[in-house]
C-alpha cells in the first residue's frame, strides 16, 4: 500500500493561501481518479481539487473554513502498489506526521491512518454519491438543473436512477429530502457544508456602504471614560415620579443630549462635518443629534433637530417620536439625515466598552455603555455607586486627542453634577 | 443634464442586451439601456435578419428563373426580373418593424432607453453622448453587450468597391461580378444569394476547405450546389488587393491571378467591439481580444458583467440572448449559472447546415467510443416531393449508453430541426428516446428518427 499526499495547489493569481470551502470525501471513502475531492476558495475564485489517483482517503488535513497555505498537505490517499509514479508529491508511506505543515493549517495531527486494509473498490459505490467522469456535466434536464441551482444542490452529488445516468426530478427530491433529515449520519458532531448566499440589498446595503466609507476614510480614535451617574439617576427618578401625564418618561439620553449641547457650545470643533474630498470642515451652530436606532430591517439614525432649542422634556418627546417612526418605517427622509453628531446606545445591552464607528461625514460619536452598580472607595469606605462608561470616537484628522479628552471630561463633569446641565451660562 | 441613477445599466441593445434589459425589467429591476444606433444590434439591423430576407428573395428569384426553361413540374413563366432596390426596401421594412418591436418590448418592461454612444468613466459610471448633450448614468451593475464588428483585411480596407457584410445587405443593384473573400458562413450565405440573383461569384478562401468549422461530409452538398450555381470556389488562396476592378489573389500553387470583380465582399471574420467606449479605463481581464467572463458572465471587475459577441465564440445571437436572460436573473437576486449543454449553430447556405453538440470526430477526440447513424434525404419522401434530396441527418451517441452527444444535418430547410436537436441534448436523450418518438410523416424531421434508428442498427427506410 502506497500513500499519496495531495497538497494545496498553487491556485494562481499570486495567492499564498486559500480557504477550504468544501470536502466531497471523508476518511475511508474510496476515490477515483479525477473525482472532485474538495473545493478551495481564494478571494477571487473557487477552485475544485480533483483526485489524481484511485484509492481510499486516509486523512483530511483541514476543516471547512480553514485557511490552508499553498503546498501544505490537504489530504492523504492510500493507493495500490508503491505509489511510485506520484513523483514529488508522494511522501514515503511512513512520513512523520504533518506537524511541519504550515501553522495556518488548524488541525494537523488528527491523522488517524484508517485501516489500510480496506480494499479499493470504487466500482461499487453503494449508497455513495454516483461517481461520474469529470469532463461530463451531470446529465439532467434543464428543469431539473434549474431546480438544483435554486436549491443550491450540486448535481454531481446526486445519484441518478434515470437511463444513461440521467438525474430525474425524483432523484433530486430524494437528495433534498435526505439533506433535510440526514439518515445515515452517526451520532455526534457532523460537518456542515451548506452555505447560503444572501444578496445584500436595500437598507443593509446602505449600511454596509456607509460603514465601509466611515471605516476606510476616517482614522478613528476611541476614548473611554467612566462616569458616575448616581446623582443623575436620582434626579431622573425624581423627575419621572413627578412628571405630568403628557410628559414622556425620561431615559438617560435626554440628559446626555442636553449635556452635549452645553459642551458643544464650548467646543464647536466637535459639532462638525468634514468633507474630505474638498478639504473643508463645516462647524454648525445648531446641534442636530443623530440617534443610532435598531429597527427590524437594520441600523437607522433618526435625527433630533435643533437639540439646542429643546428642553429636556421636548428632547425626550422628540426622541421617542423619531425612534418609533424609524422602527415603523414611517420616518421621513429628512428625519434620517442631516445630523451633526451622533449618540449610540444599546441600553441594557450596552456592554462595558464599545468602539463606535463615526457617522460619516461627522467627526464625533458618543457611545453609551450600560450602568453598573460598583463599589467605589470614597476615602474611608466602599460605597455603592452607579457607574456608566462613555465610549466616544473622534475623527483624528480633525479632533486631536487632547480636545477629545477635554470634550468627554466636560460631559462627565456635567453628568456627575447634573444640576450643572440646567444652569444657564 | 440630470444624472440617471439606476440598478442595472445595459450597454448595447443587440439581442443579448435587449433580452437582458427586458428580463430585468420584468423582474422589477430598475434598468437603463444605451444604444448608439438602432435597437436590435448587428443581428437585427445588419446580420441575421436582413441576410435571411435577402437569401429568401434570391431563392424565390432563382426558383422562378429556373421555371423559365423546361422543368419537371411543367410550369411555364416569362423571363423574370429582379428589382434589387425594391427587395432592399422590403427588407428594410421588416428590419424597421422589428426595430420598433424591440423598442416596444423594452418600454413595456419599463426599461429606460438612452440613445447615444456610451463611454465608461469608471466601473459604475458611464457617460453617454446623446443628441442633447452628455448624459451621466450611474448604476450598481453594468452589463457590457457591445457586440462585434467585421474584421477588415489590411490589403482590402473597407470602402468603395470593397464591402463588409453590412454594405452588401444594402446594394442598390446586383453586381455583375462579385468576389467573396472568406468562405465562412457569412461569405457563403451572401455569395450564394448574389449568385442566385445573377451575379458571377468567386469565393476566395485561405483554408483548404470552405466552411472550415464543419466536417467535410456536411460541407459536400453545399460545395456541390455552389458548383451548380456557377460559383467558382478557390481554396488555399489569398487575397492580395483590389485594383482595376479586379481582385488580385495568390492561388494555392503560389501563382498570381486577377479575378474580375465589380464588388469585393470581405467576410474573414468578426472581432469583439472593445474599443472606443472606455474599456481601457476598466482594465478588464481578456482572453485574446475578448472580455474574460466566468460561468455567471461576471468580468474581472465586481458588478460588471459581459455578454454576447464581446465575450467570445460562438458569436451567435441566441447565445447572447441566453446569457442576457441569465444575467438579468442573477442581478435580480436569483441563483443562476451557465449550464447549457448545446448552442445550436445554423448556416443558411443552400442547402442549410445545422449542428448541435459534438461531431463524430470531436466526440472521439474527447475520448468517447461513439456510434454514428446517418440518414440521407434521398430516402425521404418529403425531400423527394420538394425536389431537394441533397443532404442527410446524422446522430452521434456514446457507444456504451447510447446517450446522444451530437446531432447534425445538411439539407433544405434543416435549420428548423435545430430545436429538436438542442432539446434532445438538453434533456439528455438517448438514441432510443429519439427513435421511440413518433415523427410526423411525411416530413424531413423523420430523418432524425431514422438517423437514431440507424445508429441503433435498425433503420427502417434504408
Amino acid at each position: 500500500m502506497g500513500e499519496f499526499v495531495i497538497k494545496m495547489p498553487d491556485v494562481g493569481e499570486g495567492v499564498a493561501e486559500a480557504e477550504l470551502v468544501e470536502w466531497h470525501v471523508k476518511p475511508g471513502d474510496p476515490v477515483r481518479e479525477d473525482m472532485v475531492l474538495a473545493a478551495v476558495m481564494t478571494d477571487k475564485a473557487t477552485v475544485e481539487i480533483p483526485s489524481p489517483v484511485d484509492g481510499v482517503v486516509l486523512w483530511l488535513g483541514a476543516d471547512i473554513g480553514d485557511i490552508v497555505a499553498v503546498k501544505a498537505p490537504l489530504l492523504r490517499i492510500a493507493v495500490a502498489g508503491e505509489g511510485e509514479a506520484a513523483v514529488e508529491e508522494v511522501l514515503p508511506a511512513a512520513t512523520e506526521p504533518l506537524a511541519k505543515a504550515e501553522p495556518v493549517v488548524s488541525k494537523p495531527v488528527e491523522a488517524k491512518p484508517v485501516a489500510e486494509a480496506k480494499v479499493v473498490e470504487p466500482e461499487k459505490p453503494v449508497g455513495r454519491p454516483a461517481v461520474r467522469e469529470p469532463v461530463e456535466r451531470p446529465l439532467a434536464s434543464p428543469a431539473v438543473r434549474l431546480r438544483a441551482q435554486e436549491a443550491g444542490v450540486d448535481l454531481r452529488q446526486v445519484s441518478a436512477t434515470g437511463p444513461a445516468g440521467r438525474i430525474t426530478h425524483d432523484d433530486l427530491d430524494q437528495f433534498v429530502a435526505r439533506g433535510a433529515q440526514p439518515v445515515a449520519v452517526p451520532a455526534g458532531l457532523a460537518r456542515k457544508t451548506t452555505t447560503e448566499d444572501i444578496k445584500i440589498t436595500g437598507l443593509r446595503r446602505r449600511i454596509a456602504e456607509k460603514m465601509r466609507l466611515a471605516s476606510a476614510r476616517i482614522p478613528h480614535i476611541t476614548y473611554v471614560e467612566e462616569v458616575d451617574v448616581t446623582d443623575l439617576e436620582d434626579l431622573r427618578a425624581t423627575m419621572n415620579a413627578g412628571r405630568k401625564p403628557d410628559q414622556p418618561k425620561l431615559t438617560i439620553l435626554p440628559f446626555l443630549m442636553r449635556a452635549l449641547v452645553k459642551t458643544l457650545g464650548e467646543q464647536p470643533g466637535v459639532n462638525a462635518t468634514f468633507d474630505d474630498d474638498a478639504g473643508v470642515v463645516t462647524r454648525y451652530s445648531a446641534v442636530h443629534i443623530g440617534i443610532a436606532t435598531q429597527t427590524p430591517s437594520g441600523l437607522m439614525v433618526p435625527v433630533v433637530r435643533h437639540a439646542e432649542a429643546r428642553s429636556i422634556w421636548d428632547s425626550a418627546a422628540e426622541l421617542t417620536r423619531l425612534s418609533d417612526a424609524a422602527r415603523n418605517g414611517t420616518a421621513a427622509r429628512e428625519e434620517l439625515s442631516g445630523s451633526t453628531i451622533t449618540i449610540t446606545s444599546l441600553g441594557a445591552l450596552g456592554g462595558i466598552v464599545t468602539t463606535p464607528i463615526i457617522n460619516h461625514p461627522e467627526v464625533a460619536i458618543v457611545g453609551v455603555n450600560k450602568i453598573l452598580t460598583r463599589p467605589v472607595w470614597d476615602g474611608t469606605q466602599f460605597i455603592p455607586r452607579k457607574i456608566m462608561n462613555l465610549s466616544s470616537s473622534f475623527d483624528h484628522r480633525i479632533v486631536d486627542g487632547w480636545d477629545a479628552a477635554v470634550f468627554v471630561q466636560r460631559i462627565k463633569a456635567l453628568i456627575e453634577t447634573p444640576a450643572l446641565i440646567f444652569i444657564e451660562g | 443634464m440630470k444624472e440617471i441613477v439606476c440598478k442595472l445599466l445595459v450597454i448595447g441593445a443587440g439581442p443579448g442586451g435587449y433580452i437582458c434589459a427586458i428580463r430585468a425589467g420584468q423582474l422589477g429591476v430598475d434598468t437603463v439601456i444605451v444604444e448608439m444606433t438602432k435597437a436590435g444590434g448587428t443581428c437585427l439591423n445588419v446580420g441575421c435578419i436582413p441576410s435571411k430576407a435577402l437569401i429568401h428573395a434570391a431563392e424565390e428569384f432563382d426558383k422562378v428563373r429556373h421555371m423559365a426553361s423546361h422543368n419537371a413540374l411543367g410550369i411555364t413563366v416569362e423571363a423574370p426580373k429582379l428589382d434589387l432596390a425594391q427587395t432592399i426596401r422590403w427588407k428594410d421594412g421588416i428590419v424597421g418593424r422589428l426595430n420598433s418591436g424591440v423598442l416596444g418590448l423594452l418600454r413595456k418592461a419599463k426599461v429606460k432607453i438612452v440613445h447615444g454612444r456610451a463611454r465608461f468613466r469608471d466601473g459604475k459610471t458611464v457617460e453617454v453622448e446623446t443628441e442633447t448633450g452628455t448624459q451621466v448614468i450611474r448604476a450598481e451593475t453594468v452589463v457590457i453587450a457591445t457586440g462585434s464588428e467585421p474584421v477588415a483585411l489590411p490589403s482590402l480596407p473597407f470602402g468603395g468597391a470593397v464591402l463588409s457584410s453590412t454594405e452588401a445587405l444594402s446594394l442598390a443593384s446586383v453586381p455583375k461580378t462579385l468576389a467573396v473573400v472568406g468562405g465562412g458562413y457569412i461569405g457563403l450565405e451572401l455569395g450564394t444569394a448574389f449568385a442566385k440573383m445573377g451575379a458571377q461569384v468567386t469565393v476566395v478562401e485561405a483554408m483548404a476547405q470552405i466552411l472550415p468549422q464543419y466536417d467535410a461530409d456536411l460541407v459536400k452538398p453545399v460545395a456541390k450546389r455552389l458548383n451548380d450555381l456557377g460559383v467558382r470556389v478557390m481554396t488555399g488562396a489569398k487575397a492580395k488587393g483590389y485594383a482595376g476592378e479586379a481582385l488580385e489573389i495568390e492561388t494555392s500553387s503560389g501563382k498570381g491571378e486577377r479575378i474580375a470583380a465589380d464588388k469585393v465582399l470581405v467576410t474573414v471574420g468578426r472581432k469583439p467591439r472593445t474599443e472606443g467606449w472606455g474599456l481601457e479605463e476598466l482594465d478588464l481581464d481578456r482572453v485574446g481580444r475578448f472580455i474574460r467572463i466566468d460561468e455567471r458572465c461576471r468580468t474581472s471587475m465586481r458588478g460588471v458583467y459581459a455578454i454576447g459577441d464581446v465575450t467570445g465564440e460562438p458569436m451567435l445571437a441566441h447565445r447572447a440572448m441566453a446569457q442576457g436572460e441569465m444575467v438579468a436573473e442573477i442581478v435580480a437576486g436569483r441563483k443562476r449559472t451557465w449550464d447549457k449543454r448545446a448552442i445550436p449553430a445554423v448556416c443558411f447556405t443552400d442547402p442549410e447546415i445545422v449542428t448541435a453538440g459534438l461531431s463524430p470526430d470531436e466526440a472521439r477526440a474527447q475520448g468517447y467510443e461513439v456510434r454514428v447513424g446517418l440518414f440521407p434525404f434521398n430516402a425521404n419522401g418529403r425531400a423527394m416531393t420538394t425536389q431537394s434530396e441533397d443532404g442527410f441527418v446524422r446522430a452521434v451517441a456514446r457507444a456504451d449508453t447510447n446517450l446522444v452527444l451530437g446531432l447534425q444535418a445538411v439539407g433544405a430547410g434543416v435549420s428548423e430541426l435545430s430545436s429538436s436537436f438542442s432539446l434532445a441534448l438538453e434533456m439528455g436523450a438517448r438514441l432510443e428516446d429519439i427513435a421511440g418518438t413518433i415523427h410526423a410523416h411525411p416530413t424531413r424531421s423523420e430523418g432524425l428518427q431514422e438517423a437514431a434508428l440507424k445508429a441503433l442498427g435498425h433503420a427502417l427506410h434504408i
